[in-house]
């Protein structure tokens, strides 16, 4: 590895570099690239909270007021498709390309050119998605897994959908390939894998999920699109195939892509608890192994979505435990979380707040995860509020909070300005105290029955989901004053240090705030006085 | 030769090109499956801006390649891309296969009233047998046969596993810096390929016009046009990246050491190579 990693731009003479949109379409820095996946990651996070809110408020009484039941459905499945492919998916490549390289000690990317490739699919690809919007026959509305019959009984939409996800698929696979390349290749001498932050680790083994869960989301989706346009059988029990083979096919990546969604956030909270408590991460290589337990236990327990389904007993038996044992290396990694935390010296500036929220919360979607999967349980639970609440306190207070809690950490690196720290703190509490409000009622609704993806109901759900609405509407318009604050300081604020907080360690601190175009051209030499963590094998 | 750090171009403009070929493309395929006037047009335009997109980008590649831009630990990112990209396509067809195990193994017998089936036939599909090959209790598509794995398919197999080591020949050929022999066992490698596609077609017009096997016959028509159909677009386009490289070879473009372009293309010819194998095993035999 050594000197070969220096870098050579071809631009090191001239010193033009584009600019306008030029620039921006060209790049081939990760950092431009990086830049441009969180800010295109933000504007769907705006998109798709939109789509929640016009949900939220359909839902705030029942009965039907303000959208049609067809408009609505199309909202359901538009806001989880745009949020989960559009908004954290996005977030986390974005953070990885900013922060990877300089984390590791890499000139860049592996593969510039193919990760500006990867960027430049997205807006294409959601462009083709939110069209169906405006479409005679409407956008898909058979929320966002598409299960068949349903999903085949569509507009215009279908086809256009299908190929949307082609596309982001496409993005993805590349840049996990990207990521993989990047880690496995261009780390600075002495950057040894036990020495790498766990922020990196995460992403090598999120990006191998990617890799191996994407392509299979796509066969799905093809014989949905065969079966719909081309008269194939697949999904059709009268030719010999069967609906529920979907669901298998489907859940076999829709499971992995949860941890798709969550282990990156993992990753983040291992590099911000630390920090803050001016500790070492307590169980570093634990740590690792869980993840990657957690990765490989990921594919054999997709069939907890399906247990309503129909499926033979053993099956569910099989899946049920399997589910559970995935709570094993959680629980080792909140622990660990807790254990780093323990007789530090913690200040709790706004990345530790976002971050501890997510340990708390994050757990108790976990907790809530660990009751669906109790077969009996789940022939209650599923396909109510309670599904929905677990998911979005995972994905929410889980994939979410870690996205901002890693924003705020690494804003004054990218910017060179302090954030300002009143307006954090505020924006963690409002949003904390909202989004309970928010979800914490749909447990209840969810245990005494309210069906998803509904746009009325009975009237004894009417309080809960009053008071749900209320909390989404203060929770969403607070995320403009997050807005306001990444604004604010990327136009200006006190100048931040190299190291920028006190307790950080690690590649990315030792390069000035705002970070320049080229680091790492000459590649550090990296030790354990250096790195993140002691490499005691090294 | 090559230079001894990590190159990193500086704009890429073949990226973008890409992407709004892509989004041509998929607005007029998806177009063209509504019915839409405008649908094959704009799907044609796509594809050759995709087209035009992959020459130029590798033609930018090739040149800095051949400039000595390129040191070792961007050979070893090539690899990387390559090997995970291959990995990518394993997981794209075994999408496929699973579905094939889950009709054969569970589905259909479970229609023919195996298991927890036994309402399902009795009320909905009475009488349904559960064998295989089927086209489902409604004998969607109408009667057909199949075609016998120990005839053309195995013919087909030979040939592609032949292309196999033809292949393998070429990599020994230039290890040894010999043009000649090189460039015979790639040109032999993609006459087999060729001979592979026009049996492979031929089957296909002898399925639907005489055997009345179409995509349309129920489940067993979908899974093997499904499969067959997405290993053969493979093989056509391991061809056309067996084709460039033997130019590139007879070009002289590739050194006893360095030759990361052959290689990638010789381990994707393998990778079509094992698709098929287990093709031939679960689609045409078993
Ligand atoms: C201890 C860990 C977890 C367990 C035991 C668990 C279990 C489950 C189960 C059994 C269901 C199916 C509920 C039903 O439909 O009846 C479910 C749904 C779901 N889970 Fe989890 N889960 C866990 C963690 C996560 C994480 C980390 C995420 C994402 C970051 C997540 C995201 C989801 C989503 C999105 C759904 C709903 C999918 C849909 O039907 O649209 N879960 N979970
Ligand atoms: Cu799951």
């Amino acid at each position: 590895m050594s000197q070969d990693t220096t870098a050579h731009h071809d631009d090191h003479h001239d010193a033009h570099h584009p600019t306008g949109l030029a620039r921006w379409l060209f790049s081939t820095n990760h950092k431009e690239i990086g830049t441009m996946y969180l800010v295109f990651s933000l504007a769907m996070f705006l998109v798709g909270g939109a789509m929640a809110l016009i949900i939220r408020a359909e839902l705030f009484a029942p009965g039907l007021q303000l959208v049609n039941p067809e408009f609505f459905n199309q909202m359901t499945t538009m806001h989880a498709l745009v949020m989960i492919f559009g908004a954290v998916m996005p977030a986390f490549v974005g953070l990885a390309n900013w922060m990877v390289p300089l984390m590791i000690g890499a000139p860049d990317m592996a593969l510039p050119r193919m990760n500006n490739w990867s960027f430049w699919i997205l807006p294409f690809a959601f462009t083709l998605l939110l069209a169906t919007l405006f479409m005679p026959s409407g956008g898909p509305s058979s929320g966002w897994t598409l299960y068949p019959p349903l999903s085949l009984q569509g507009g215009n939409s279908l086809a256009f959908v299908i190929l949307a996800i082609h596309l982001m698929g496409i993005s993805s696979i590349m840049g996990a390939i990207n990521i993989i390349a990047t880690i496995l290749n261009m780390r600075a001498p002495g950057m040894t894998l036990l020495r790498m932050p766990l922020f990196v680790w995460t992403w090598l083994i999120t990006a191998f999920l990617l890799i191996a869960v994407m392509p299979v989301l796509a066969g799905a989706v093809t014989m949905l699109l065969t079966d719909r346009f081309f008269g194939t059988s697949f999904f059709n029990a009268a030719g010999g195939g069967d609906p529920v083979l979907y669901q298998h096919i489907f859940w076999f990546f829709g499971h992995p892509e949860v941890y798709i969604l969550i282990l990156p956030a993992f990753g983040i909270v291992s590099e911000i608890i630390p920090t803050f408590s001016r500790k070492q991460l307590f169980g570093y290589t634990s740590m690792v192994y869980a993840t990657a337990s957690i990765a490989f236990l990921s594919f054999i327990v997709w069939a907890h979505h399906m247990f309503t389904v129909g499926m033979p007993l053993g099956a569910m038996l099989f899946f049920m435990y399997a589910t559970m044992v995935i709570a094993v290396p959680t629980g080792v990694k909140i622990f660990n979380w807790v254990a780093t935390m323990w007789r530090g010296s913690m200040t709790f500036e706004t990345p530790m707040l976002f971050a501890l929220g997510f340990v708390v919360l994050f757990t108790i979607g976990g907790l809530s995860g660990l009751m669906l999967a109790i077969v009996p349980a789940n022939f209650q639970y599923h396909d109510t509020y309670f599904v929905v609440a677990h998911f979005h306190y995972v994905l929410v207070t889980g994939a979410v909070f870690a996205i901002m809690a890693a924003v705020y950490y690494w804003l004054p690196k990218w910017t060179g300005h302090m954030y300002n720290e009143k307006l954090g703190k505020i924006h963690f509490w409002w949003s904390t105290i909202w989004v309970n409000v928010l979800f914490f009622p749909q447990h209840y609704l969810g245990l005494a029955g309210m069906p998803r993806r509904i746009p009325d109901y009975a009237v004894q759900f009417a309080e809960f989901n009053m008071i749900s609405t209320i909390g989404g509407f203060m929770y969403g318009f607070g995320q403009l004053l997050f807005v306001y604050i990444i604004w604010q300081c990327v136009r200006g604020g006190e100048k931040a240090t190299a190291q920028v907080w006190e307790g950080a360690r690690g590649l990315e601190w030792t390069v000035p705030s705002p970070a320049p175009l080229h680091t790492f051209d000459t590649p550090p030499l990296v030790d354990d006085s250096v790195a993140v963590h002691k490499d005691t094998l090294a | 030769m090559a230079h001894s750090s990590y190159y990193v171009p500086h704009t890429a403009k073949w990226p973008i090109v890409g992407s709004v070929g892509l989004f041509i493309f998929m607005v007029g395929a998806a177009n063209w499956l509504n019915q839409g006037p405008t649908g094959p047009w704009l799907f044609a335009l796509g594809a050759a801006i995709i087209l035009v997109m992959i020459f130029g980008w590798f033609a930018d590649v090739i040149r800095e390649s051949q400039g000595g831009l390129y040191n070792q630990a961007v050979d070893i990112s090539f690899r990387h891309g390559m090997i995970w990209f291959i990995f990518s396509e394993v997981m794209f067809f075994a999408a496929f296969f699973g579905a094939l195990f889950y009709a054969r193994v569970l589905s259909v017998p479970w229609l023919g009233g195996e298991g927890t089936g036994a309402m399902t036939n009795a009320l909905l599909y009475p009488g349904f047998e559960a064998v295989w090959p089927t086209h489902g209790p409604a004998a969607l598509g109408g009667d057909f046969q199949t075609i016998p794995g120990f005839g053309l398919p195995l013919l087909n197999t030979l040939i592609l596993l032949t292309s196999g080591v033809t292949i393998t020949l070429a990599h020994w050929a230039l290890k040894r810096a010999q043009r000649g022999a090189l460039v015979f066992w790639m040109v032999a490698t993609i006459v087999l390929a060729l001979i592979f596609l026009s049996i492979q077609s031929y089957e296909y017009v002898h399925a639907y016009r005489d055997l009345g096997l179409t995509l349309g016959s129920g489940i067993y028509g979908s899974t093997f046009f499904m499969l067959t159909g997405f290993h053969g677009l493979h093989v056509i386009i391991g061809t056309l990246m067996l084709i460039v490289i033997t130019i590139r070879c007879a070009f002289g473009h590739f050194s006893k050491k360095n030759h990361f372009g052959f290689e990638a293309a010789a381990w994707y010819w393998h990778f079509v190579d094992v698709v098929w194998l287990g093709l031939f095993i679960f689609v045409y035999v078993i």
